[in-house]
């Protein structure tokens, strides 16, 4: 403990350092049995040499698109899944090699809410904090509490099945902040909640960081990155593409306005017309996307529609995207995120 | 930084979790468990030897296998079909997962909880069965000691059957399974004949000795009709606790891979 308060602060305040993390699956995981090559032994990449840091008391989101590896890193930093290499600490303590210790300092909000169904609202959390070894009148009152938080408080005698699906993802966060982890793990909390629900989830997850708590969070929705996390790591195919503040990512985002015109044959053969243009920063093409970054989009659309009719190349569909964290992981991996 | 929590204290917590539900739901489950023993007395027991089917001493044969097949039952299915819906899709087992102790730990749990139910249903049936069959000469309560410790590690045995059966087999495939593994058990289990009878029959009468029920029902039989042929006591003991042994051992393999990705 002496020792602690005198150690670099800068080894304290990591919560989260990940080094080469790797996971392969033998098998297809839950959920992901259709994407399977052909009958066979499968071997998935689900995380390919992952180096993370997530500072202490952080709002750190994971952004990326489904199969990007979140929930796979999410599993590994809970003891939940068992990393293939590498190495990966969660309040400086070794998830490989004291998973107990882990657990005793971290809360997880799974991706799809598991509350135990045999259980009363209030059993839920107050149980939950017994396997933490928190006395039952502690357990009681922080669990009324924490009801009355999340909005719930006259309801803690009912069973589950009567919340909707947004009290039950609310239960989850009370649960697992019951036991008052250091560090909150949150696995794509916001799916399938509608936009109120949303907002209000976003609401008490700022709350709990000012808190001080570090919160790290799976999304693969660009707003909710961009708008409640600090930092985000951009995530694809198990791969680390960028991390930063979400002002920082932006600014690297290819400049101007995504204009993504759908052709009706090949693409690539429009790359060079486009990139003639005056305002045009940028042109790529995959499959029959053409993607084009441009200063005024409205002038610059126009002469391509122009342009790309003249050469008898047919524009089927159009889309406009201002610059965000969106147009920047569509420049790092040719692929949309949703 | 927090002290870590005494890993009794939380095995007492997940107990006490699972005590709450066998309470809550102890109708259902005395039903689920018992019922079919049960029949089996009121129609082997009861109406056959009024008919004049069946020689009133069947009886006391009959009661200990019945005692038996109800805490195997029991305990099985305490332990199995909670984690046929959890592992196969509630994933509600999760938040237990992540209590601060080896996951192992949680699988112990569940396997005690199994024994402690298995116990209940054998409580349950044999004043039960008692009062439909009616007095029954050779029945003997001497040897109560002897009841309770044959309950508990038979019990025993049938947890750990079902922390295997509950994680080793695909969720898809449980309802053959049970088929193919749980009804050749009871019948063929030396629940409703003692062993010895099966003599003549030399092939079936080994087979038999990979089924636990057997080692049971013979428990049972020596316990409560001590005067009625039943196996040596070293080999019932010794039977349910290498069965028992070798089932935990296969079962927390199954429970940490379905638990750990």
């Amino acid at each position: 403990m002496a020792a602690r308060a005198v150690e670099p602060a800068v080894v304290v305040s990591s919560a989260i350092e990940t080094r080469a993390l790797r996971k392969v699956y033998r098998t297809p995981p839950p959920g992901m049995a259709s994407r399977g090559k052909a009958a066979g032994p499968v071997e998935i990449v689900a995380l390919d040499a992952l180096d993370l840091q997530v500072r202490s008391g952080e709002l750190f989101g994971l952004l990326g698109p489904n199969g990007a590896g979140k929930t796979t890193t999410i599993g590994i930093l809970t003891t939940r899944v068992r990393a293939t290499s590498g190495a990966a600490f969660v309040a400086g303590v070794d998830v490989v090699t004291d998973g107990v210790a882990v657990k005793q300092r971290i809360g997880v909000v799974p991706q799809r809410p598991n509350p135990d169904r045999s259980l009363t609202i209030l059993e839920n959390l107050v149980f939950h904090a017994a396997y933490f070894g928190i006395p039952r009148p502690d357990a009681t009152r922080k669990a009324t509490e924490l009801l009355g938080a999340i909005g719930i408080g006259d309801r803690g005698g009912a069973k589950v099945d009567q919340l909707s699906g947004g009290q039950q993802q609310r239960l989850m966060i009370a649960r697992a902040l019951i036991h008052d982890p250091e560090i909150l793990f949150l696995d794509e909390p916001t799916v399938g909640l509608d936009p109120q629900a949303r907002l209000d989830l976003w609401d008490l997850l700022r709350r709990m960081h000012a808190e001080g708590r570090t919160i790290v969070l799976t999304t693969h929705y660009m707003e909710e990155a961009d708008r409640l996390c600090e930092r985000v790591a951009i995530v694809d195919r198990g791969r680390l593409l960028a991390c930063d503040t979400p002002r920082a990512l932006k600014a690297r985002a290819p400049g101007g306005t995504l204009i993504e015109l759908t052709l009706e044959g090949e693409a690539t053969g429009a790359i060079e017309q486009a990139r003639g243009y005056p305002g045009v920063l940028r042109a790529d093409a995959q499959g029959r996307v053409l993607s084009v970054y441009a200063e005024r989009p409205g002038e610059v659309l126009a002469q391509l529609m122009r342009g790309l009719e003249g050469s008898g190349r047919a524009v089927h569909d159009i889309h406009l995207a201002p610059p965000s964290l969106e147009t920047l992981f569509i420049s790092l991996t040719g692929r949309k995120l949703e | 930084m927090r002290a870590p929590v005494p890993a009794t204290t939380v095995f007492r917590a997940l107990l006490a979790r699972d005590l709450r539900v066998v309470r809550r739901e102890i109708v259902s489950f005395l039903v689920r468990t018992t019922l079919q023993p049960l029949l089996f007395v009121v129609v082997f027991g009861f109406l056959l030897p009024k008919m004049g089917f069946v020689q009133r001493g069947y009886g006391a044969a009959l009661l200990p296998g019945i005692l038996g097949i109800s805490q195997a039952l029991s305990s099985l299915q305490a332990v199995a079909l909670p984690m046929i819906a959890d592992f196969g899709w509630t994933r509600e087992i999760e938040d237990r997962l992540l209590a601060p102790v080896p996951i192992r730990l949680v699988a112990a749990e569940k396997v005690v909880a199994g024994v402690i139910q298995g116990l209940v249903a054998a409580l349950f049936v044999l004043p039960v069965a008692r009062l439909i069959m009616g007095p029954i000469e050779a029945l003997n309560f001497a040897h109560a000691g002897t009841l309770l410790g044959i309950t508990l590690l038979g019990s025993l045995a049938f947890s750990t059957l079902g922390l295997w059966m509950g994680t080793g087999i695909p969720p898809q495939q449980i309802g053959l399974m049970f088929g193919v593994i749980v009804a050749p058990m009871i019948f063929l289990g030396c629940a409703y004949y003692p062993w010895q009878g099966l003599t003549p029959l030399p092939v079936l009468k080994y087979a038999v000795l990979v089924n636990p029920l057997v080692f049971v029902a013979e428990g049972m039989r020596g316990a409560l009709t001590p005067a009625l042929p039943h196996m040596p006591w070293w080999l019932i003991v010794a039977a349910l606790l290498a069965m028992s042994a070798a089932l935990w051992t296969m079962g927390i393999r199954t429970f940490e891979r379905k638990a750990v990705s």
